[in-house]
């Protein structure tokens, strides 16, 4: 049984970091993996002399669609129609939900095959489909991993990049019948090739998600390295394909900018083993796709957060942040981590995910990699003033930083708590500094403090209007 | 020339070795130095903490300080991006504001765009690490990020490998963040600790004697961590570095 | 009101700005030698590249294939290259399952990537590119582009509309970021670059 959106953990991100990060060795184990796929993107992307303009180019893509997207998509739905598929709309994740179980109860089916589709994390769908009877079977191999954990996905490239493979070997010994100490990837591997091979063949519907749908041909993209979305629709003869109203492009060749930057940047891969494009039904079947909304219309409205849409879920964000790194992906509460999943989150629910703006040090590397130059770390930003004018930051902090703000107003004021301060720290026994008061000093030693502060040295080794003497 | 040395509040109060190298600096360059007493902070921790009514009267009292210099020179990229690119919110139409904006410079930045320094006179005949602090990085264009694909540049590095006898060692994450970034050292203290430890533990390898870099926050903070931890690698922010090897 | 109206007036009183059309005129990448550039990209997404001088030394090459591969079912859809299983009879995608060897035409390969462009024409029952346990690739030498943004000036979507770039075998690193070759598609993927 698969999972829905991740619960935010109760003492938000902080609390679900400092567990992750009590575990150092695995820890560092976990950043190290994140970082090498980091690695492979910047060596990919040092390969492609107009990297740079690639990334100017998706922007400017992006923002285009954002500002005729109830057009582009008429005009793909039209497109898609007169190709023989049905499309059609779900203004919730709960209408998302109702709208492919009917398609499938409609015609009886009780086994599905799915490929990737945080979408579909995002609504629920799995365990709403299971509850009424359906067998959901994810296919891409890091999702079944998860999947037969009972967990959600921890990243949205690499859902089991939090899994060691002694781990997985354990866990396919268990349910699907491997030696036990087998931990061997290729081997593991060619076990779930033969596992999920008879789900495939068994499958009576597939659904998938869609990386990018072409307004001008009314087709649907769907790109995976596995080979997972291909096996199911190329057998069951009924695809469902789900997406948000942000994956569309207008043209054809605007794909072009978009798929030289994809994966890329989600693996350091030139492009991924199969890249399909679906207009209309299999011979002999049919193609039905969801457009969904759930909150993204409302997205589209926020002036200060509509960019954020222009995410194409790569997950290049998530391996160059170093808390990403370094708390995992359970520590967000969200269907997506990281620094996007972040800023989406307190977007959609700012007192739900409070936290979630504040897990991260603004430095700034997610907007570098990021292929449609979102601005995410500015997002980040601004939402911490939403949360701010909300009331939702917790009150000692705020009563703290109100009350240096107020100190740093008068410059007497200020001086004098320097004074106290720089005292404090020479004079004041050790137990009491590092009381438990003291969160900065529980990994950290304080800064010595001089006798003098520059302003004190400044005026007793200067003249009025004269230059040092000293 | 004549400049308005802006000093950042803990800077001013805790490592105040900073400013007086940025003086000493600035001063060897034939720049005349004033340092406008009423100045305090620039309202960053407010500011990043979503608190905009708390920030935006030290933001007021900054342009009135501030306002009408020829330049100000900060030994600090995150103050100065605070100044350049984070003050619109509060400051944006007021008299003097552009002025302000298009005359902060951090200190690295100055020499070299405004003076046009390419080399600094002096030996300073160290292994030492260049932490890349990002606002400095990113914010203000100090370098070029490991992450971009331009061709990559760096005023801080540059300055640096020009003086006599330095050996700048090559890091396995030549700019990852140190973990300070302003409340999150507290309000994430496990990971902001570990992001410092690893940070350092980097330098250590690389060889590092002297860990240097423009923002004295982050060194505060990875210092703070290399104390608690025994290890023996010394922190100097860039302007006390150029300073102590000015002949 | 139905969802579908919901969502459009939703968005268009979102009123986000008009944005200029993309300018895509800096973007793009030509090499001075694509088929060099083709063998190395082919080599980096773990496919191999074979160069054969015409279409009458397919035969013996995909034979010559099915032997090192090991394989005893063998379907074609390129004209030269007689297989054993008549693929264009089978209408039952499932009997695919234990077919060795496919053998696709493409109508084009990708210098920057690696990647083959097999529209759907080509292939019927349409599985076979991907329930096949290898994959073998026919391409003209003289119909290799620069980049994506010609192949997408290259391609349309007649007839049943599906089309696909494959780029090597299927492949994983999803246990440990171990990079595995044959996932659920084809174990290996061998293009002959004809001519």
């Amino acid at each position: 049984m698969s999972h829905g959106s991740a619960p935010a953990p109760a003492g938000g991100h902080p609390e679900a970091a400092a567990r992750f990060v009590a575990n150092e060795a695995r820890t560092h184990w976990h950043d190290q993996a994140l970082w090498f796929v980091r690695e492979k993107r910047d060596k990919a992307a040092s390969l492609v002399p107009d990297w740079e303009e690639l990334r100017i180019a998706a922007a400017a893509i992006r923002a285009y669609q954002r500002g005729r997207l109830p057009e582009l998509l008429e005009e793909f739905e039209r497109n898609a129609v007169a190709r023989g598929a049905k499309v059609h709309w779900a203004a919730d994740a709960a209408e998302h939900n109702e709208i492919v179980h009917r398609i499938l109860d409609e015609r009886g089916v009780r086994r599905l095959v799915k490929s990737k589709s945080m979408l579909t994390e995002e609504c629920g769908l799995n365990p709403y489909l299971e509850a009424r009877g359906i067998e959901v079977v994810d296919t891409d191999l890091g999702e079944r991993i998860v999947q037969l954990r009972q967990e959600p996905p921890s990243h949205i490239i690499f859902p089991a990049i939090h899994l060691k493979r002694e781990e997985i070997g354990v866990l396919f010994h268990d349910k699907l019948g491997t030696p036990q100490g087998l931990s061997d990837p290729t081997k593991l591997t060619e076990a779930a090739r033969g596992h999920l091979r008879e789900r495939f063949m068994r499958a009576q519907a597939g659904l998938t998600g869609v990386n990018f749908a072409v307004a001008e041909t009314g087709g649907v993209v769907v790109c995976t390295n596995e080979g997972n979305a291909d096996m199911g629709t190329s057998l069951p003869p009924l695809h469902i394909a789900c997406m948000g109203v942000e994956k569309l492009l207008p043209r054809l060749e605007h794909l072009a900018v978009m798929v030289r930057l994809l994966a890329r940047s989600a693996t350091g891969q030139p492009i991924t083993s199969y890249t399909s494009h679906f207009h209309g039904p299999i011979e002999g079947g049919e193609l039905h796709i969801v457009i969904v909304d759930n909150g993204r219309s409302r997205l589209l409205a926020d002036t200060a957060l509509r960019g954020l849409l222009a995410c194409i879920r790569c997950g290049a964000c998530m391996n160059t942040c170093p808390v990403y790194r370094r708390s995992g992906g359970y520590s967000y509460g969200w269907v997506v981590p990281g620094p996007i999943g972040s800023a989406l989150a307190a977007a959609r629910d700012p007192a739900s995910h409070a936290t979630l703006p504040f897990a991260s040090s603004l430095c700034g590397s997610c907007d570098g990699v990021c292929p449609v130059r979102i601005p995410i770390h500015d997002a980040l930003l601004k939402e911490r003033r939403t949360l701010a004018a909300r009331g939702l930051i917790p009150p000692g902090k705020r009563f703290a930083l109100a009350f240096l703000a107020l100190v740093l107003r008068y410059r007497a004021v200020y001086e004098a708590g320097g004074r106290i301060l720089r005292f404090a720290l020479r004079h004041l026994p050790r137990f009491v500094l590092y009381g438990p008061w003291n969160v900065w000093g529980r990994r950290r030693e304080l800064p010595p403090a001089p006798k003098e502060s520059f302003r004190d040295t400044w005026r007793r080794t200067r003249a009025a209007g004269g230059r040092s003497r000293g | 020339m004549r400049v308005a040395l802006f000093v950042p509040c803990y800077v001013d109060q805790l490592w105040p070795g900073a400013a007086l190298g940025a003086v000493k600096v600035l001063e060897a360059h034939g720049v005349e130095v004033v340092f406008p007493e009423e100045q305090t902070c620039c309202g960053q921790p407010m500011a990043n903490a979503g608190l905009a009514a708390a920030a935006e009267p030290l933001a007021r009292r900054f342009l009135e300080v501030f306002g009408g210099f020829e330049a100000v020179v900060c030994p600090s990229g995150s103050c100065t991006s605070m100044v350049r690119n984070h003050y619109d919110p509060f400051l944006a139409g007021a008299p003097g504001f552009d002025a302000l904006k298009a005359h902060t410079y951090e200190l690295c930045e100055f020499l070299v765009d405004v003076l046009g320094v390419r080399e600094v006179r002096g030996s300073f005949p160290h292994k030492v690490a260049l932490h890349q602090s990002c606002h400095g990085l990113r914010e203000l264009g100090l370098g070029v990020a490991s992450e971009s694909m331009r061709p990559r540049t760096n005023k801080v590095d540059g300055l640096l490998r020009s003086l006599a006898g330095i050996e700048l060692v090559p890091l396995a994450r030549a700019d990852e963040c140190c973990g300070f970034g302003g409340t999150f050292a507290v309000v994430e203290e496990a990971v902001s600790a570990l992001m410092g430890k690893d940070r350092i533990a980097d330098h250590e390898k690389a060889g590092a004697e002297i860990v240097t870099g423009t923002d004295v926050s982050c060194l505060m903070h990875l210092q703070g961590i290399a104390k608690r931890d025994g290890r023996p690698l010394r922190f100097m922010h860039v302007a006390e570095v150029l300073a102590e090897a000015l002949p | 009101m139905d969802s579908r109206r919901r969502i459009l007036d939703a968005l268009r009183t979102a009123s986000a700005p008009g944005a200029p059309a993309p300018d895509l005129s800096r973007v793009g990448v030509r090499w001075e030698d694509p088929v060099a550039r083709l063998a190395e990209a082919v080599a980096a997404v773990a496919g191999k590249l074979v160069r054969v001088p015409d279409r009458s030394a397919l035969p013996a090459a995909v034979a010559a294939l099915a032997t090192e591969l090991r394989v005893a079912r063998v379907g074609s859809a390129v004209a030269e290259v007689p297989g054993n299983v008549d693929l264009a009879s089978i209408s039952d995608p499932h009997l695919l399952e234990g077919l060795g060897l496919a053998v696709l035409p493409g109508a084009f390969a990708v210098a920057e990537n690696g990647a083959v462009w097999v529209p759907c024409d080509a292939i019927r029952p349409r599985g076979a590119f991907v329930v096949a346990e290898h994959l073998a690739l026919v391409v003209a030498a003289r119909d290799v582009v620069h980049d994506m943004h010609e192949a997408y000036r290259r391609i349309s979507f007649p007839g049943a509309g599906f089309g696909t770039f494959i780029a090597g075998p299927s492949k994983t690193a999803d246990i440990e970021q171990a990079l595995v070759i044959g996932a659920h598609g084809a174990r290996s993927c061998t293009l002959y670059l004809v001519g």
